[in-house]
């Protein structure tokens, strides 16, 4: 049991890393979140187990380069008037799922990084924890509250 | 909320090669290369040309063999592989007689096979040599089996030409690509008939 070339392992999980970093970032920025995700990925491939969950593992690495681009916003000026998230994104198109993502970058941080890792990469809540490094129970919680003030929140 | 939370919508852009060129990450960069004996797979460490496979058995159990012989770094690159695809071509247009490109025989175990590739490849375009002065040439004349067996698992054929060496008295002997390939490059080289 060895690695796949790195080649397929792309193939298989740059989409769904791709689409993790959209719903956390915005398509804007996503695609250098994306290629930062698969240069840490290269980096740090020989060293991963032959056995991992290559997937869960690939989306742990998007959603850390997605937090980059969050921490590196929160860094950044906002000019007057602007609404923080908001700034960057396009127009939603109300018949896609961009209106709702947008709602969920909205979330708080720990929110937005289990709803994303949930429903945009398609982990289960175990997966979720390990790649947030907090108990399973607490990776429910986090998907239930975010879940529970969308519901509230969000108008389309 | 009656909508539910979707993936977005949307494919990954490809991968920046450059990027992981520029970092020194490209371990193995391969391509694959139609030619008139076949599809091929070549692919190249940053020493140079380690691999050059006949597809018969599709791309996916070379490529495991690199990640697991080489390094799991296996990338397909073709832009990186541009001379190695060219001078293919011009070689199997009649253009090339010889191959100008760095080879990495990482992939050959043992330092008498390697001294058998090294002394395989000095053999001229249109020239044959026997498996009996290969092995005296590679420092073991008596060693004619194991340059057979070094000869068959030749990782880099075509540019390290190992479809040059015959038995003593002209009979084909084998190839690790089957013999109807061999018959073929000795014909382009015009060899046989």
């Amino acid at each position: 049991m060895t690695l796949p070339p790195f080649q397929r392992f792309l193939d298989d999980h740059a989409d769904a890393m791709w689409r993790l970093c959209a719903a956390s970032v915005g398509r804007e920025e996503a695609d250098d979140a994306f290629q930062e995700a698969c240069l840490a990925a290269l980096r740090a491939y020989p060293r991963l187990r032959a056995r991992s969950n290559l997937r869960a593992w690939a989306l742990t690495i998007a959603h850390r380069k997605a937090l980059d681009v969050h921490r590196a916003r929160a860094r950044r000026p906002v000019a007057v008037g602007a609404l923080g998230d908001e700034h960057a994104a396009p127009e939603p198109d109300p018949e896609s799922d961009e209106a709702l993502w947008a709602a969920v970058r909205a979330l708080p941080p720990g929110q937005r990084a289990a709803l994303t890792l949930r429903y945009a990469g398609d982990l289960q809540p175990a997966e979720v924890a390990a790649a947030l490094r907090i108990t399973p129970e607490a990776a429910r919680r986090r998907i239930a509250d975010g879940l529970a003030r969308l519901r509230e929140e969000y108008r389309p | 909320m009656t909508a539910m939370l979707h993936p977005p919508r949307g494919s990954a852009p490809p991968f920046a090669l450059h990027r992981a060129a520029a970092e020194g990450l490209l371990d193995v960069a391969y391509c694959e290369v139609d030619t008139p004996v076949g599809r091929v797979l070549a692919a190249r460490t940053p020493r140079g040309l380690a691999c050059l496979a006949y597809e018969d058995g599709g791309a996916d159990a070379i490529l495991d063999s690199l990640a697991a012989r080489l390094s799991p770094r296996v990338l397909e690159a073709p832009a990186r592989l541009d001379d190695v695809r060219r001078q293919l071509d011009e070689y199997f247009a009649g253009a090339r007689h010889a191959f100008e490109l760095p080879v990495d025989l990482g992939l050959v175990r043992g330092p008498f096979a390697r001294r058998l590739l090294e002394a395989t490849a000095r053999i001229p375009f249109g020239a044959t040599s026997s498996y009996r002065d290969v092995a005296a040439a590679a420092g073991n004349p008596a060693a004619v089996r194991a340059a057979g067996n070094a000869l068959g698992a030749n990782p880099v054929p075509i540019v390290v030409p190992c479809h040059r060496v015959l038995r003593t008295g002209g009979a084909l002997g084998g190839y690790t690509g089957g013999l109807h390939r061999k018959e073929r490059l000795l014909a382009l080289e015009g060899v046989l008939l």
